[in-house]
């Protein structure tokens, strides 16, 4: 286990992500807040999606890890919305 | 037995990261079918949703969603400042991660306590004048605000654990893995306050 290489992330990466998400968050507020109706529902959740994005692919180092990571992850966001998709198409067809 | 345990300790690094994703995994889904119910039932009370979340404070969500963030970022540094060997950072570091999640605790008190002050929270007599969307919304919101925050105090309680660990020479350069599942287990924190925020605060 000892001679993987352990990548180093520079804090100034970190400092740079952390910039985006607090700008994407005043961003979502200020969406909402002007009142675009229906868009700044899906604009406030694609927002949110890009920021777990950010943390994901940075902050939790799936840029950086082995393969297996980036494959399982993904995997488990896949099943979320198969479930969510076919529980609207219940509750929108019943 | 005595000086054969000596050297060769048992680690698996690569093992321990995959339990905690495994972990976080069934996190993930926990949450993920609130979500669900929260968008079935906003869904179904369209209206009751609307008018009910113009009753939160998008300041304070605001302001614990950045805290969130930044507490974010500084536990990711501390894994880049074990690893450059910088033991003094590191605890630094993950002493500001504690610092802001009780910051984020304490504001999450002051708004649940003006909520309940207003009379809102679950089995209140205001709340059964309001009707069935309002019921729905504010219950949503104290379990899965609440579900969030025991996940802090989790948080809270792991990191201290790490802090000291990393303090007595048990974390060190060469043996980080803890500390980055701790890491890993902050940032999901995060992930869910992510997502959480938009659907109480700003979509009325």
């Amino acid at each position: 286990m000892e001679n993987e290489k352990h990548h180093i992330v520079p804090f100034k990466t970190y400092g740079l992500i952390l910039l985006a998400l607090i700008a994407l968050t005043f961003v979502s507020v200020a969406v909402t807040r002007i009142e675009l109706t229906r868009w700044s529902t899906a604009v406030a959740l694609l927002i949110a999606t890009v920021k777990v994005g950010l943390v994901l692919t940075f902050f939790m180092h799936l840029k950086f890890d082995q393969k297996i990571f980036r494959v399982m992850v993904p995997l488990i966001f896949l099943l979320l919305i198969i479930v969510i998709v076919i529980t609207f198409l219940d509750y929108l067809y019943r | 037995m005595t000086q054969a345990v000596m050297h060769n300790e048992h680690r698996d690094d690569l093992g321990s990261k995959i339990g905690m994703w495994l972990f976080i995994f069934t996190e993930l889904l926990l949450f993920g079918g609130l979500f669900i119910v929260y968008s079935v039932y906003r869904y179904l009370n369209s209206t009751a949703f609307h008018l009910a979340a113009h009753e939160l404070d998008v300041t304070i969500g605001t302001i614990n969603t950045v805290i969130l963030l930044v507490s974010s970022m500084t536990v990711a540094m501390s894994t880049t400042a074990i690893q450059k060997g910088n033991k003094k950072l590191t605890l630094a570091l993950l002493g500001v991660t504690i610092l802001l999640a009780l910051a984020f605790l304490v504001n999450k008190y002051f708004e649940w306590g003006a909520k309940i002050h207003h009379g809102l929270y679950p089995g209140s007599a205001a709340l059964e004048e309001l009707g069935r969307g309002d019921i729905l919304f504010f219950g949503l919101y104290f379990f899965m605000t609440g579900l969030h925050a025991f996940h802090i105090i989790v948080g809270v309680v792991l990191l201290s654990v790490i802090l000291i660990k990393t303090r007595n020479g048990k974390i060190a350069p060469d043996n980080f893995q803890l500390l980055e599942n701790g890491g890993l287990y902050w940032h999901l924190v995060d992930l869910i306050w992510i997502f959480l925020f938009p659907l109480f605060y700003l979509i009325t």
